[in-house]
Formats: C-alpha cells, sequence, structure tokens
C-alpha cells in the first residue's frame, strides 16, 4: 500500500510538473503584458515594475522563480491586486469554490443514483421514462444556458430565490441546481443501465433464493455491483464539476476561486494564474487518487497494493 | 417416508411480444423426504421454469403461474403471498444454480453470503451465524474455513465456489433442495465429488432433492427417481431403474440410445434428430410426434393416454394402447409416404 502511494504521489508531482510547465509556456505565448492598459504609468514605472516581478528577466529565469514558488508553496503578491498574496486569493476563494462543488456533487450522486435505480427497478415504466427524459434534458442543456434560465425564472420572475451571490442557504440552491443538473443526468442514466444488468445477474437471483428483503437484493446485492461503472467515470465528472464552477460563480457572482482564475487570464495577472492552475490540477489529481482508492475499497477484485510487486 | 412437495397440473406462460409461450403445460410428480427426482430433457422442455416455478421467482409480469397446485407440506405456494414466500425461500425450499462462477457476489465476503440468509430468517447473533457457517463450510469440504470466511469469490476455484453455493443453499436446513444443473458447468472430476457432496448431505440432513440436468450420467449416479420432461409435459416419469431399463417412452429411448454405455460417466445427450415444436402453439397431440419413429395418425391429433406399466411408473405414448393396433390407426409414415 505505502509503495503504491508513493507511486502515485510522484506521478502527482510529475502531472502538476508538467501542467505547470505547459501554463507557463502559454502564459508567455499570449501577447502583451500586466501593464499594458496602465494609461498613467510611464516607461520607467513600468520598468520598475517589471522588476519587481522579474518580469524582466530571461523567460527561463522566470521558468524556474515560478518552479521554486510552486515547490516552496508560495506564489508570491498579485500584480493585479497589490494588497494580496496569490495564497491570500486563494485561501478566500478556495473555501467557498470547493462548498460549491462538493455541495454540487453530492446533489448530483445522490439525486442521480436514487434517479437511476428508481428507473431501473421500474424498468419500462412511468417512473422510468419520466427520469429519462429528465436525464437528456440535463445531459443536453448546457450549465449556463441552464444557470441562466433558472436565474430569469425563478429569481427574477418569480422572486424565489435571489439572483446572485453566496451568502445564505437560499443563494446556494441556483447555482448548485445549474452545476449539478449536467452531471446528475449522467450519474443517472449509467447507474440505471448497468442497474438494469445487474438485475439479470445470477447472484442476484441467489439473493432472491435465500427469501432476502427486496431492499436488501437491490441494496446490499445489486447497487454496489452497478456502481462500479459510476465511480470510474467519477474522475471525468469531477474535472467537469470543477470547471463548471469557473462558468458558475461567474454567472452567479460568486467570489471563488474561479472568478480569480478567469479574472487573472484576462488581466495577465501572471502569479495568480500560475498559482490557481496549480492549485486546481493539484486538486483534481488528488480527487482522481481518491476515486481510485475508492474503487479498490468497492470491488474485492481490484487490489490497489499485493499485485503491486509481481 | 413423508410427502413434502406435490406439484399438479402446473401451467407457465411468459407474455412476450411474440405471444405466449407455453413453457410448462401441465406437470405433475411429487417428492418424498430424503428423496432425489431427477428431472431431465433437452434444452428449452421447461425444467428451469418448473423449478423456478416452485420457488416462485419466475420473472414477473411477463411469465406466470397460469394453472396449477404446488402443494408444499400443505401449502399451495402457487397462490401463497410474496411475503410469506420470502419467508419459506432458504429456509424450507432453497436452490443452488447452474454456474458457480457468476451465482457468488463478487463485492461481499463468502462469510457475509453465507450468513445472511441465517440472519434474515432465524433470530441467531452474529457469533452464533459464523458458527453454523463455519460447520457448513466444513460439511460441504472447505478447507481452513474460518480464514475462507473473510475472502471474496474470485478467491476461489470453480469447485470450491460450487461447494459454498451449497453451503449457503443449506445453511437454514431446507426440506427441499432444487439444484438447477449442478454441475454442468464443472469439470468431470468436480462434477463426481459435488454429486458425492450431494449424497453425503442427504444422508445426514435428510433433505429431499430435485436434480435437473441433461447429463444421464448425473442422473445414473444420483437420482432415485426420473422425470423425464419434453416440450413442457413429463412424458415419462418412473424409479431410476425403470426408465433406464424399461424405457416405455420413444423420447426416452432415443435419450438413453443416444449414449453408448449406461456405466460410463459424465457422457452428454446428444441430440435425436429434429427440433422441438414451438412452444406459441405447441401441438394438441403428442409434441413428440414430428420426431417419434413409430409415429401413428392419432398421435398427431390426441393427446396420449397415460400408459402405467407399475405403480411408480408412467409413459405418456399411445404405443401401449390397445386400439391403436387396429388397422385404421396404423402406422402414419407407411400410409401417407
Ligand atoms: N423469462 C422468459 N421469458 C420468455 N420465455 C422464457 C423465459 N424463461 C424461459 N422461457 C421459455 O420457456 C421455455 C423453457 O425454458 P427453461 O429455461 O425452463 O428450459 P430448460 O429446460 O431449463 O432448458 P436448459 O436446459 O437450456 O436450461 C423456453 O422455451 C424459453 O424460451
Ligand atoms: S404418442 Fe405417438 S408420437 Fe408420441 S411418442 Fe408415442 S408413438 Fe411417438
Ligand atoms: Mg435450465
Amino acid at each position: 500500500m505505502i509503495r503504491y502511494i508513493l507511486k502515485r504521489f510522484f506521478m502527482m508531482i510529475l502531472t502538476i510538473w508538467i501542467i505547470a510547465t505547459l501554463t507557463f509556456v502559454l502564459m508567455n505565448a499570449i501577447p502583451g503584458s500586466p501593464f499594458n492598459e496602465e494609461r498613467t504609468s510611464n516607461e520607467a514605472v513600468q520598468e520598475n515594475l517589471e522588476r519587481h516581478f522579474n518580469l524582466d528577466e530571461p523567460p527561463i529565469v522566470q521558468y524556474f522563480i515560478y518552479l521554486k514558488s510552486i515547490a516552496t508553496l508560495d506564489f508570491g503578491p498579485s500584480i493585479k491586486k497589490p494588497n494580496d498574496t496569490v495564497n491570500d486569493l486563494l485561501a478566500r476563494g478556495f473555501p467557498i469554490s470547493a462548498e460549491l462543488g462538493i455541495i454540487a456533487i453530492l446533489v448530483a450522486l445522490v439525486s442521480g443514483i436514487i434517479l437511476g435505480v428508481l428507473a431501473a427497478l421500474r424498468h419500462n415504466g412511468i417512473i422510468d421514462y419520466l427520469a429519462m427524459m429528465i436525464a437528456v434534458l440535463g445531459i443536453s442543456i448546457p450549465n449556463f444556458v441552464l444557470a441562466t434560465l433558472l436565474i430569469q425564472q425563478l429569481a427574477v420572475n418569480a422572486g424565489f430565490f435571489p439572483v446572485a451571490t453566496w451568502q445564505s442557504p437560499m443563494h446556494m440552491i441556483l447555482p448548485t441546481l445549474a452545476l449539478a443538473t449536467g452531471p446528475m443526468a449522467i450519474i443517472a442514466r449509467l447507474t440505471r443501465s448497468s442497474m438494469l444488468e445487474v438485475l439479470t445477474q445470477d447472484y442476484i437471483k441467489m439473493a432472491r433464493a435465500k427469501g432476502l428483503a427486496p431492499y436488501k437484493v437491490v441494496i446490499k446485492h445489486a447497487l454496489k455491483n452497478a456502481l462500479m461503472p459510476v465511480v470510474t467515470i467519477m474522475g471525468t465528472l469531477l474535472a467537469g464539476i470543477l470547471t463548471g464552477t469557473f462558468v458558475i460563480e461567474k454567472i452567479f457572482a460568486i467570489p471563488g476561486m474561479g472568478k480569480y482564475f478567469v479574472e487573472s487570464i484576462n488581466q495577465r495577472d501572471y502569479p495568480v494564474i500560475m498559482g490557481t492552475t496549480v492549485f486546481y490540477s493539484a486538486f483534481l489529481v488528488f480527487a482522481l487518487f481518491l476515486v481510485d482508492i475508492a474503487y479498490g475499497l468497492l470491488d474485492p477484485r481490484i487490489k490497489l497494493h499485493k499485485e503491486e510487486g509481481n | 417416508m413423508k410427502k413434502i412437495l406435490e406439484v399438479n397440473d402446473l401451467h407457465v406462460t411468459f407474455s412476450t411480444y411474440g405471444g405466449e409461450i407455453k413453457a410448462v403445460r401441465g406437470v405433475d410428480f411429487d417428492l418424498h423426504e430424503g428423496e432425489t427426482l431427477a428431472i431431465v430433457g433437452e434444452s428449452g422442455c421447461g425444467k428451469s421454469v418448473t423449478a423456478n416455478s416452485i420457488m416462485r421467482l419466475i420473472p414477473s409480469p411477463a411469465g406466470k403461474i397460469a394453472n396449477g397446485e404446488i402443494i408444499f407440506k400443505g401449502n399451495d405456494l402457487a397462490k401463497e403471498s410474496d411475503k410469506n414466500m420470502r419467508k419459506i425461500r432458504g429456509v424450507d425450499i432453497s436452490m443452488i444454480f447452474q454456474d458457480p462462477m457468476t451465482a457468488l457476489n463478487p463485492t461481499l465476503t463468502i462469510g457475509n453470503q453465507l450468513t445472511e440468509g441465517l440472519r434474515q430468517h432465524k433470530k441467531v447473533s452474529r457469533k452464533e451465524a459464523e458458527q453454523k457457517a463455519l460447520e457448513m463450510l466444513d460439511l460441504v469440504g472447505i478447507p481452513n474455513p474460518k480464514e475462507r470466511l473473510k475472502q471474496y469469490p474470485h478467491q476461489f476455484s470453480g469447485g470450491m465456489r460450487q461447494r459454498i453455493v451449497i453451503a449457503i443453499a443449506l445453511i437454514c436446513e431446507p426440506d427441499l433442495l432444487i439444484a438447477d444443473e449442478p454441475t454442468t458447468a464443472l469439470d468431470v472430476t468436480i462434477q463426481a465429488q459435488i454429486l458425492e457432496l450431494f449424497e453425503t448431505i442427504q444422508e445426514e440432513t435428510n433433505v429431499a432433492i430435485i436434480l435437473i440436468t441433461h447429463d444421464l450420467g448425473v442422473v445414473a449416479k444420483a437420482a432415485d427417481r426420473i422425470a423425464v420432461m419434453y416440450a413442457g409435459k413429463i412424458v415419462e416419469s418412473g424409479t431410476k431403474y425403470e426408465v433406464f431399463y424399461q424405457p416405455k417412452h420413444p423420447y426416452t429411448q432415443g435419450l438413453l440410445n443416444s449414449i453408448p454405455r449406461l456405466d460410463q460417466k459424465g457422457e452428454r445427450l446428444e441430440p435425436i434428430d429434429g427440433t422441438p415444436p414451438d412452444l406459441f402453439s405447441p401441438p394438441v397431440g403428442c409434441p413428440f410426434t414430428a420426431r417419434c419413429p413409430h409415429a401413428m395418425f392419432v398421435c398427431e391429433k390426441v393427446y396420449p393416454l397415460r400408459h402405467e406399466p407399475s405403480e411408480t411408473h408412467y409413459a405418456d405414448c399411445w404405443l401401449y394402447d390397445e386400439r391403436v393396433h387396429t388397422p385404421n390407426l396404423t402406422n402414419k409414415k407407411e400410409e401417407t409416404t
């Protein structure tokens, strides 16, 4: 197990390094600099600023400065927000983004699984058709369209919910809904099809032949097996939710990391771009690692440790 | 010996897009304590459907018991509520399936799968259930049962898994065990071991067994009585010796002729020429007419009356009716061709 974790950890570092390098190359490939738009600044001031942020150094030196900042987990000051360091921005934005993301993924998982199981148990019944209709809609409507629709109908017209920002549980409902619906639909469809398949398996018949109560047959025997494919796609879904938070935070004016990330790119705020990108990728890579562990726990045939050596 | 099961005139149908499949069309048999009844016949003749009806595990709403009684210890299971059936399944009647590779849940430990039935039906503590599980694994011949309880199905071989499936079926001490092709998926030496295990268990527990199989070698080894099924009906039934040495029905004779020698184990049935009739609209007369070397006019028109050479032996065939030997009912093939 230790060996496996070490191996995974090494892979994570490698992945993050590659992402950081790509980000650096892309950052430098975009023309312009953080100070382009500052009309007031004269050349001397600009040079001073560039020196201050090491932008006068050759790219390779800058690259190593960034690598060092990643290694020390200290991304330095923001160029555009002189009172904040990048770490401040992350510390402020991450809890909000995490809250949004985690609530959305939980909502998507729980409702998707319930919907999928009900649809499978009532195969070709009304619940099945309804659930799959919801799922098809959920998959085909992009989250920004759904977000706008929700704001228009439920916040502006009906006035049930606040239009934007992230303050009370009431504020959280629409952004969560907008963010969770797509993944929920995917999970519901996958759960349904894998549940339908599992329900035809011999071990389900065997569980029935033992005289087990129906809920035990479904939950203990069928669901655990049916969730295997859902766990497999969790990585992709997590990535989807993560990028979804950029959009949703922007639309609902939620002061999360996504907002800083998008802003920093628009403003060429290099340290913030670097910091948020590395943070996001580290988070995602770690989440994928957790998904693999969960997979191993769910399916005893997959051994994370012992078989590693041979 | 006490009679524990009596099936009378069982009819089972499935509604499908193509129409109604009459899978079982009037099956009768009975079974006593400690007895093994083998049900044999070609694929699709309704063996599994008959077995599943007794457990009331026919996939509904497509399949249903259209008619008949399944009297088990005085109750008609055909009319029992689902709730009561759950108290009977696994406790009074257990079932063993064909493929041990798929019959165990891959994500649960053997111990869990062994004890869950016991814990559902009998008020026993985890400790007691585990103790019982150990005894069962011991009974079916799994070494190191204590460690094995914590393992998962993929850590066992096919033969071992079938032993575990048997242990699961027997843990609540049922009166009736239905084994649907329990050895078909296993290789020959393991087959023999499993059949011996059945014998031992039956001696110890006096459980009645319905053994469904294609394999006449298995029948010869394990059965007391035999029911030969064809196209949803039992066409011949008798003690093992009666059916093996004095087969009356041409279908049974065909089955027996298709193996070279009875004392050779493990010979599979070779198909008799032709195919069984369509069960969407089964023939009104003898269903074997199209394939029978002795078929007569009357066979096609009227279902044969039962011929009973002994109290325990019968065959549904016109050959033994005296009237058919009168000139106007003679052999169809000679007259028409
Ligand atoms: N779920 C079902 N839906 C529709 N028809 C079915 C269903 N189950 C069984 N049948 C039909 O019932 C008939 C009898 O099937 P059954 O499974 O009892 O055969 P069997 O004698 O057990 O054959 P085998 O030796 O292949 O297991 C078959 O013709 C089959 O088409
Ligand atoms: S009734 Fe006729 S067709 Fe049927 S088995 Fe007997 S002889 Fe053959
Ligand atoms: Mg079968």
